[in-house]
């Protein structure tokens, strides 16, 4: 056995943990008997990966609305083209602000450039925070809105968000 | 959800180590065993409290390709048009949101071809046409809930 993984190992080995991590106490080793491969080698591609950063880390996606974090809320901003990459970068160091990305304006029908998601436990204290991070960053002039989420129809799909770990979040 | 619920999502939520025992670690740190730390997880998992334990795969790196969309549903044909987005296996979720762009919602597909050629197929079935969002730069990625 070599020290690494064979590409048709570590491409099962990527399948598998597309679905997650096993629930054992050992979960490299039972990773290795499914790819007939060592533990050691497994560990080894794995952080490999994450260490190139196909991955940011074995961790969890929280069903956030089961755990009381029901303000979900899209802040959009319609930010000048020569300010929209700073203006992401601060909004995005901000507390509160779990992603930020910029998007295409489609006009006439959509204005805003830069979207910021902000989870929180309630409405009034999410909106209040908003307002907050808008005049402290002197941003409150520019043209922007509050998308709360009411209703959450489906939370995750076919093959492709088979790593639904990745937020799917387009 | 008890105090130990409470620490293995924080704990969880930054990272499994990666090591052969690594529920051994967590056990030393936050003082319960690695079976009880297991039976927990497992549990959060089969109540739906947690979606997924596994890899944060980095979305960018994956291929396939990826949008957020949004469409203006008169209400009177919301719940229909949820139901037929929810039959198709490219919308990863679906929200709605308080705007005239009632509903938002991820697509996943394979290629951005199948990106186009699902949104055109949702415009012909809907008479709705999309906004398609996809992302052009990410500033920051942080989810993170502390509970």
């Amino acid at each position: 056995m070599t020290d690494t993984l064979n590409a048709q190992q570590a491409l099962q080995l990527r399948r598998h943990l597309e679905t997650g991590l096993p629930l054992t106490s050992r979960p490299f080793q039972a990773l290795a008997e499914q790819i007939e491969a060592s533990e050691q080698q497994v560990l080894e591609q794995v952080r490999r990966w994450h260490e190139q950063g196909l991955f940011r880390r074995v961790g969890l996606v929280v069903n956030h609305r089961a755990l009381g974090f029901a303000a979900n809320a899209m802040l959009v901003l319609d930010v000048p083209d020569a300010l929209v990459d700073e203006v992401g970068r601060r909004l995005g160091q901000a507390p509160g602000i779990s992603l930020c990305y910029q998007r295409p304006r489609r006009l006439p029908q959509w204005q805003y450039n830069l979207f910021c998601m902000i989870h929180g436990r309630q409405r009034d204290r999410v909106e209040a925070q908003v307002q907050a991070l808008l005049e402290q960053h002197l941003l409150d002039d520019l043209p922007h809105q509050l998308l709360f989420s009411t209703q959450l129809f489906k939370q995750c799909g076919g093959r492709f968000a088979a790593p639904e770990g990745a937020r799917a979040d387009g | 959800m008890d105090d130990l619920d409470r620490r293995l999502i924080n704990r969880l939520q930054l990272g499994l180590p990666l090591v052969r025992q690594p529920w051994q670690v967590l056990a030393t740190e936050l003082g319960y065993s690695s079976a009880e730390l297991l039976d927990r997880l497992h549990e959060m998992l089969i109540d739906g409290v947690l979606t997924r334990f596994g890899p944060m795969f980095d979305l960018d790196r994956l291929g396939g390709a990826f949008t957020l969309a949004a469409l203006a549903v008169p209400e009177p044909r919301f719940e229909a048009v949820a139901e037929l987005l929810g039959d198709m296996p490219e919308v990863a979720h679906n929200y709605r949101r308080e705007h005239t762009w009632n509903m938002w919602f991820v697509l996943a597909c394979a290629n951005e071809q199948a990106i186009s050629e699902t949104l055109s197929r949702i415009e012909q079935l809907t008479g709705l046409v999309p906004l398609n969002l996809p992302k052009e730069e990410t500033y920051h990625v942080g989810l993170y809930f502390p509970v």
